[in-house]
This record gives structure tokens, sequence and C-alpha cells, in this order.
């Protein structure tokens, strides 16, 4: 039981670290948008993400889906704890989403669904962002029961996490559009990938230096004995997509910073789970305690074995299809005359 | 209990937000359906009406989709935020069942949808058909996925509960619960009939009007067939579903059919005014042995009644009640309206009769009516219970929630829902004022990878 729940918590942990960088470079568009050099801008920008945002935001519902399925105790605890921020990302996902369909449309009102996208996208990146600080502050629990108030996830540490995944996220947007646009534009993301990656930088050093204080067991888990040796790739490698990330942005590189940053996003979640282990609602459940009943498990595990390697294969495929750089034109941004 | 606590205000909020969802599946399913019939067309008969008519609902299809994805993501949490002990209880059951929806069916029709949208010009028609036709699985699939969790609801097998949680000892028995394939059929077939409602519906008014004439008369034409051949099989199926409903949740049955007493002889009532206090029904208007023969094919038939459980274990009887007769109501309507064009039709007259036009084109929304009142009937027919017999709704909700919480977000659901629903009624009339777009000559033949299909936004006008 203990392996089939350690296997659970890695499907959980892939489907959210998937969606953090899928939906992370896509929010990160919208959390741009409005300081894009120009209307033009912004409809490539809209254009670059339209035909993949769908695909990568349904990580996210694999997330909370798989949350449901594997560990049915740890949903029905965290969900009412984080009652509010998960709503407020909900709203702000819906005017984000709906934007998509809505904006070019529009002919007189086009301002009006770039607030909606730009809003959307900055709340839910901050409430995600919270979500994750106030899991790993820790949540009251009694039985197999949520026993705090509806604003115990609202701290000063949830709220420095959220801000860290909003200037995340702006960064992961930024080098996309570097991947994905060309001329002014892409200048003007490389300029924003600069101040984003150093805001980042600065975040990911806050988060790492404050959660250890959260909690002696993270403490010493980083800490303790020897762990600090085997723990030492990670800030290792961090360092090391840092630099890659700034010396690949000023050198001109296209790919390379975009692959940079999700490198600095997988190394911070990495580190997140390594302070997290073995629990899954810290600070007193554990994968073990919460997971689902076998039949229910080997049931999910053979269909997530079967179905999530085509999953990915088509996902590569349609990535493959809209590949090279983004245009004005075309997509949703063109406004059409009657 | 004080009548706005927090359990009443998730029930409504729930209500309202799942009833919004499923406004839009039901013309997303259908229409699917309807794209791969017109692209198919196309392909086969290079007949540009096809292609023209392929363009033009495929716009209305990715309106409606996104609204059906955002609406849906929020009830995937909504479980957990305001169900989280029904979600403890019932998890390893339903989990499953809602995760094979997302690895199947969601991430199929994302993947796809974009290649389908955006892709004509990048993948070529076959191809492009090809995405087409997995959109079109996609919500398919997810109908058959999210439809055995319901029904497992309404009828659960396969499964005991242990230490308060289900467990699974056979999922073949809770996919294929007793429910379900009735369901199922009964679901998709009013996602079709009310797709094929909205279609001909449309395409009437254009008639009426005199504009885009070849390609309204096409698709009237095909809607017309398919309230043809969809109304008389959604009654049928409505009748089976029926049958096995008074098999396994006989008080729902009771009801619908408003009655109170177990006896044989019950008459059908076409109108009255249950009260629940009194138990008993005002102004009946009946047919005798209506419900006898209905049900048992026999006049003497006996037919459950209310009274056979204790009111708290009887659901609000007024509700189920009038939404049935609204269901019914309009699915005899539709298979009139049918039965007119097809009528028509033979005589040759299809597009010329003024008042099957009209009636057409009221009919347009009047899919969404019967769906919403068949959801009705079933989730409101299965109160006081979530899991129908074994667990009670009172016992699903999140108890650290607080009421100030829930009432809060069932306010903004109702405003940000109802502006969105506006928008989306703005831009979705837009569309159909713009009507199709011709296709220039010279865009087909010179150069076919400018006809890019779905977005408006795809062809830069030459002007
Ligand atoms: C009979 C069909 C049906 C029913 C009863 C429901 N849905 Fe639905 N849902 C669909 C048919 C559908 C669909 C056809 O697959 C949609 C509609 C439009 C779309 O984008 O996909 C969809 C979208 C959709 C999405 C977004 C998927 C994406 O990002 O592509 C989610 C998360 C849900 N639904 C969840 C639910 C939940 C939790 C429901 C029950 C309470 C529910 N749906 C009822
Ligand atoms: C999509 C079509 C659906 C519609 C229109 C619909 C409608 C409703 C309505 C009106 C209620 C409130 C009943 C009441 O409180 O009196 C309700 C409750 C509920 N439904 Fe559905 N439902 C749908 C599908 C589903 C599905 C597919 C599921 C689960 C797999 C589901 C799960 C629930 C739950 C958990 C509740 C809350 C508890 C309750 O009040 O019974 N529903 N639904
Ligand atoms: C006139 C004949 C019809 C009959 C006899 C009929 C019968 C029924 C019954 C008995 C139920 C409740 C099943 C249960 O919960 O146990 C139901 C549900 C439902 N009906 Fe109908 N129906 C008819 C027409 C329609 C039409 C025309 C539509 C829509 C276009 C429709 C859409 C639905 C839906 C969406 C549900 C809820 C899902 C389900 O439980 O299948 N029905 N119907």
């Amino acid at each position: 039981m203990e392996t089939l729940a350690i296997i659970s918590g890695a499907v959980i942990g892939v489907a959210i670290l998937m969606y953090v960088v899928l939906d992370g470079f896509d929010l990160g568009v919208g959390i741009l948008f409005p300081f894009a050099p120009d209307e033009g801008a912004r409809n490539t920008m809209i254009n670059s993400v339209a035909p993949v945002w769908d695909g990568n935001e349904t990580w996210l519902i694999l997330g909370g889906g798989g949350l449901l399925v594997f560990f049915p105790i740890a949903y029905s605890i965290a969900l009412p704890a984080f009652y509010i921020p998960v709503m407020a990302m909900l709203f702000a996902l819906i005017f984000r989403g709906v934007t998509f369909e809505f904006r070019h449309q529009a002919h007189t009102s086009t301002h009006l669904w770039n607030r909606s996208f730009f809003w959307g996208s900055l709340i839910a990146a901050f409430m995600q962002g919270t979500l994750l600080g106030a899991l790993v502050q820790g949540v009251e629990v009694e039985g197999v029961r949520y026993a705090g108030g509806m604003f115990d996830w609202l701290t000063p540490f949830s709220v420095l996490t959220g801000i860290g995944v909003v200037v995340g996220y702006g960064l992961l947007g930024a080098t996309w559009l570097i991947y994905k646009t060309e001329g002014h534009v892409q200048d003007w993301a490389r300029s924003s990938a600069v101040v984003l990656g150093g805001g980042t930088l600065i975040a990911m050093v806050a988060v790492s230096v404050m959660t250890p204080l959260l909690r002696p067991a993270i403490a010493d888990r980083w800490f303790g004995g020897v762990n600090i040796l085997y723990l030492s790739p990670i800030p290792l490698l961090t360092l090391a997509f840092a630099v890659s990330l700034f010396w690949s942005i000023f050198s001109k590189r296209e790919l390379l910073p975009f692959l940079s940053s999700i490198g600095l996003f997988v190394l911070g979640f990495a580190g997140i789970a390594i302070s997290l282990y073995p629990n899954i609602i810290p600070p007193s459940v554990a994968v073990w305690d919460a997971v689902a009943t076998r039949s229910s498990i080997v049931f999910a595990l053979a269909g997530v074995a079967v179905v999530l390697p085509m999953v990915l294969l088509y996902t590569v495929y349609a990535y493959s299809v809209f590949h090279g750089k983004a245009s004005e034109h075309g997509g949703y941004a063109h406004h059409e005359h009657e | 209990m004080p009548p706005f606590d927090a359990e009443i205000l998730a029930r409504l909020q729930f209500a309202f937000t799942v009833s919004f969802h499923i406004l839009f599946p039901t013309l997303t399913i259908g229409l699917a359906g309807f794209l791969v019939f017109f692209e198919a067309k196309y392909l086969r008969t290079h007949n540009e009406t096809w292609l023209v008519l392929y363009r033009f609902w495929v716009k209305i299809f990715a309106l409606t989709f996104g609204m059906g994805v955002v609406s849906g993501l929020v009830l995937s949490y909504q479980f957990g935020t305001n169900w989280s002990e029904w979600s403890r209880v019932t998890g390893p059951a339903l989990g499953p069942l809602i995760g094979f929806e997302v690895l199947t069916a969601f991430f199929l029709e994302a993947g796809f949808l974009g290649i389908m949208l955006f892709g004509w010009q990048k993948v070529g028609p076959r191809l492009h058909f090809l995405a087409t036709c997995l959109v079109a699985t996609g919500t398919a699939i997810s109908a058959f996925w999210i439809l055995a969790a319901n029904s497992w609801m309404q009828t659960p097998a396969g499964a005991s509960l242990v230490n308060g949680q289900y467990v699974v000892d056979d999922w073949l028995a809770v996919i294929f619960n007793p429910s379900f394939p009735w369901r199922l059929l009964h679901m998709t077939t009013a996602s079709y009939l009310t797709t094929a409602l909205v279609v001909s519906g449309i395409s009437a008014f254009y008639l009426l009007t005199g504009s885009h004439r070849d390609v309204a008369r096409q698709a009237f034409s095909a809607g017309m067939w398919g309230v043809l051949m969809l109304a008389p099989l959604q009654i049928f199926l409505g009748d089976q579903h029926g049958l096995n409903t008074l098999e396994h949740q006989p008080i729902k049955v009771a009801a619908m059919e408003g009655n109170w007493e177990t006896r044989g002889g019950v008459p059908f009532h076409i109108f009255a005014m249950p009260d629940q206090k009194e138990q008993r029904n005002r102004l009946e208007i009946s047919i005798p042995y209506g419900s006898s023969l209905i049900l048992r094919h026999d006049p003497a038939g006996i037919v459950p009644g209310l009274k056979d459980v204790a009111v708290e274990d009887q659901p609000p009887v007024g509700i189920v009640f009038w939404s049935f007769r609204v269901m019914v109501g309009l699915g005899f309507l539709f298979l009139a309206l049918g039965l007119w064009g097809g009528w028509a039709r033979w005589r040759g007259t299809l597009y010329d009769v003024i008042w099957l036009k009209r009636f057409a084109v009221s009919l347009t929304p009047a899919g969404f009516v019967a769906t919403l009142a068949g959801w009705f009937v079933t989730e409101v027919g299965r109160q006081p219970y979530t899991v129908y017999g074994a667990m009670r709704t009172e016992d699903s909700f999140s108890p650290s929630v607080t009421g100030a919480s829930v009432a809060t977000t069932l306010v903004l659901f109702l405003i940000v829902y109802g502006g969105l629903f506006g928008a989306y009624l703005y831009y979705l009339t837009k569309l159909v004022r713009r009507g199709p777009d011709p296709l220039a000559t010279r865009e087909t033949e010179e150069k076919p990878e400018a006809i890019r299909g779905a977005r408006p936004g795809l062809v830069v006008p030459a002007e």
C-alpha cells in the first residue's frame, strides 16, 4: 500500500508540475498583456497561446481530479480549507478563458477583454501561489476533516509565494514570447524576461529561506545530518539554470531562455516536494493516510499507464502543428470589418 | 434547520452552476456530430455549400465550447469545496470515473480543438477531418464517463461502504450500473435533438428573411431530418428510462406522477398542484388509468405512491412533477415539428411552408429547456439523497465551510454567469446576424489552403 501511495503521489506531482509549466507560460502571457508595446503585439501574444491553452488547463483538471481519485481524503480536506483562494482562482480562470473566444469577436470592447485577460491571469496565478504557500505552511486537521477557519490560508508567507508565482509565470510567459515572436515584440519580451528573471530568483531565495523556518521538520529534512550533501544538487542546479537563463537571453538565443525558466520551475517544485514528503497535507496527513482504496488506485493507475502516454504523444503533435513564430493576424486576433 | 443555511445555499449554488454548464455541452456534443457530417459531405462531394456550413457552425461551436470549458472547470473543484463529505465518501468510486473522463475525453478534445479551429491550412483536409472526428468522439466519451458517475449516484452498484468510504469490488458494475445505459442514450439523444432544433431554427430564420438561401436550405433540410428521426427515438428512450426508474427509484416515479398512494388504476395527471404538506394534490385534471397504462401496460397496474416513505424521505414533489411535464410536453411538440417537416418534405414544400419555418424558429431554444427540465426530474427526484438510498444530501456538504462564504460565492456566480451569458448571447447573435460567409471562388480553386475553416480571422480579407 505504501508503494501504491507513493506512486499515486508521484502521478499527482507530475500532473501539477505539467500544469504549472504549461499553463504557467500562458498565464504569464496574460500577466504581461497590459505591458505589451502595442495592440498588434497583444494580438500576436494571444495567438501564440490560443491553440494550446485549453490543453494546458486540462492538467489542472487532472490535478484536481487526480487528487479525488488517489487521495479523496486530501481532496476533501484541502478544498474546504482553501475555499476562498480556490473560488477566486476559478472565477479568474473563467474571465481569462472566455477572453480567447470573446476578444476576437469584439470590435469596440476589445479593451474590456484585454483587461479581463490580464486580471484573470494575474489573480489566477496569485491564488495558485497562495495555495501553494498555504499548503506548505500547514493545514489544521482533525480526523479526516478540515478543522481551521475560512482565512487560515492568508499569511505573509502565502502572500509571498503568491507574488513569487506571479513573477515566475511572468518569466515563463516572457521567455515563451522570446521563442514565439520576432522583431520589436521579441525585443520587449527579452527585456521583460531579464527583469522577471531577477524577480523570480529573489522570490526563490526568499521562499527557500523562509520555508525551513516554518517547521523544524522541514529544517531537519534539509540540514539534518548529511542531508544537505544529498540535496545539494538542487541549489547547485538552480544556480546553473539561472546562469543559463541570463546568458541565453543576452546572447539572443530563442529557445534556451524558455527551457532554462522551466528548469527553474522544476527545481523549485522539487524543493517543495522534498520539504513536504511524505505529507500530502502537512503537517499531519501523510500520503499513506489519505490514499484511496486499493481497487480504486489499481484501476486508475492502469488507466494512467495506458492513456497518459497517448495524451503526451498527441499533445506534442498538437504543439508541433503550431510550431514556428506566431503572427499578428490569424488565430483569434484578426478584426473583421463589417 | 434555518431556511438559508450553508447546505441549502450550496445546493442552490451547485444546481445553478451545473445547470449553467450543461447548456453548453448539450450544444457542443450535438454540434460536433453535425460538423463531422458537414465536413464529411464536403470531402465526399466537394460541394462548397457544405464547407460554408462547416465554417459558419464551427464558429458557434468554438464560442460554445469555450463556455463549456470554463464552467466545467468550476464544477470539478466545486465537488471538493462544497461537497467535501460526499467527495471523501464516494471519491474512491466516482473519482476514477471522473479521472478517466479527464484522461480520455478532455485531453482529446483540447488537443485536437486547436487543430480543428486553426489548423486547416497547417494539416491538410484529411487530417483536419480526423481532428473534427476526434473532438466529436471526445465529447461523446466525456458524456459516457460523467453520466456513468451521475447514474451511479442514482443507482449505486458494485461497491460497498467500508469505514465510511466506498470500496469498489466490481468496476464494470460501477460503470454499467442499472440506470446508466438509458441515461447515456437519453442524454446523448437530447444533445443531438437540441442541436437539430438549433440548426433548423436558425436556418429557418434565414429562409424567412430570404438570406443565404442555398446554405440555409441545406442546413434546414439536415436539421429537419434530425428532428424527424430523433424526436420519436427520444420519446421511446424516455419511456424505457422511466420503466427503469420505476424499478430502481420508485419514489422518484411517484413524484413524477404526483401519486401519493400505492395502488392500481392510477390516472395520469395532466395538471395538478401537489401539496406536500397535506400529502395530496389540488386541482387535478387527469386521464383515467393513464399512469397505470404507461408504467404497467395494464389499467389495473400498481403504481408506487409517495406515502410509502416518510415525508422527510420524499423529494420535493412539485418541482419533479412539473419539470417532468415540461420535458414530456416539449418532447411531443418536437415530434409534431418533425412530422410536419416530414409531411412537407414528402409533398415537396419543405422550404415553402411559412408556418413550419416559424414553428421551427420558435423551437430553437426549446431543446435546452427540455434538457434542463429532464435534469431537474433526475436530480431533484433523487433528493433527499446524493447517493440514492445511501447517502443523504445533508451529510454530503462541507462542514467547515460557512454559510457566508457560500452565499458570497453564490451571489458572485449569479452575477458573473449572468454577465457571461449575456456576452455569449450577444456574440452569438452577432455571428447569426452576420450569417455564413460565402467563399470567394478564387479562394477555393486557386489556393485551397486559404480556406482555413474555422475562424473568421483566419482568412485575411482581400480589401
Ligand atoms: C452529458 C455531458 C456532460 C455532463 C453531464 C457534464 N459535462 Fe462537463 N463537459 C462536457 C460534457 C458534460 C463536454 C461536452 O465534454 C464539455 C462541454 C464543452 C466542452 O468544452 O467540453 C465539458 C467540459 C467540462 C470541463 C472542461 C474540460 C476542458 O477543459 O476541456 C470540465 C472540468 C467538466 N466539463 C466537468 C464536469 C463536471 C464536474 C460535471 C458534473 C457535475 C459535468 N462536467 C457535467
Ligand atoms: C449536467 C447536468 C446536470 C444537471 C442540470 C444537474 C442538476 C442538479 C440540480 C438541479 C441539483 C440540485 C438538487 C437539489 O438540491 O434539489 C443537483 C445536485 C447535485 N448533482 Fe446534479 N446535475 C447534473 C449532472 C450531475 C452530474 C453529472 C453529477 C455527478 C457526477 C452531479 C452531481 C450532483 C451533486 C453532487 C449534487 C449536490 C447534492 C444535491 O443537492 O443533491 N450532477 N444537480
Ligand atoms: C416525451 C417523452 C419523454 C419521456 C417519457 C422522458 C422520460 C424521462 C424520464 C423518466 C427521465 C428521468 C429519469 C430518471 O432520473 O430516472 C428523464 C430524464 C431526462 N430527460 Fe427525458 N423524456 C422525454 C423527452 C425528453 C426530451 C424531448 C428531452 C430533451 C431534448 C429530454 C431530456 C432529458 C434529460 C437531459 C434527462 C436527464 C438525464 C437522464 O436522467 O437521462 N427528455 N426523461
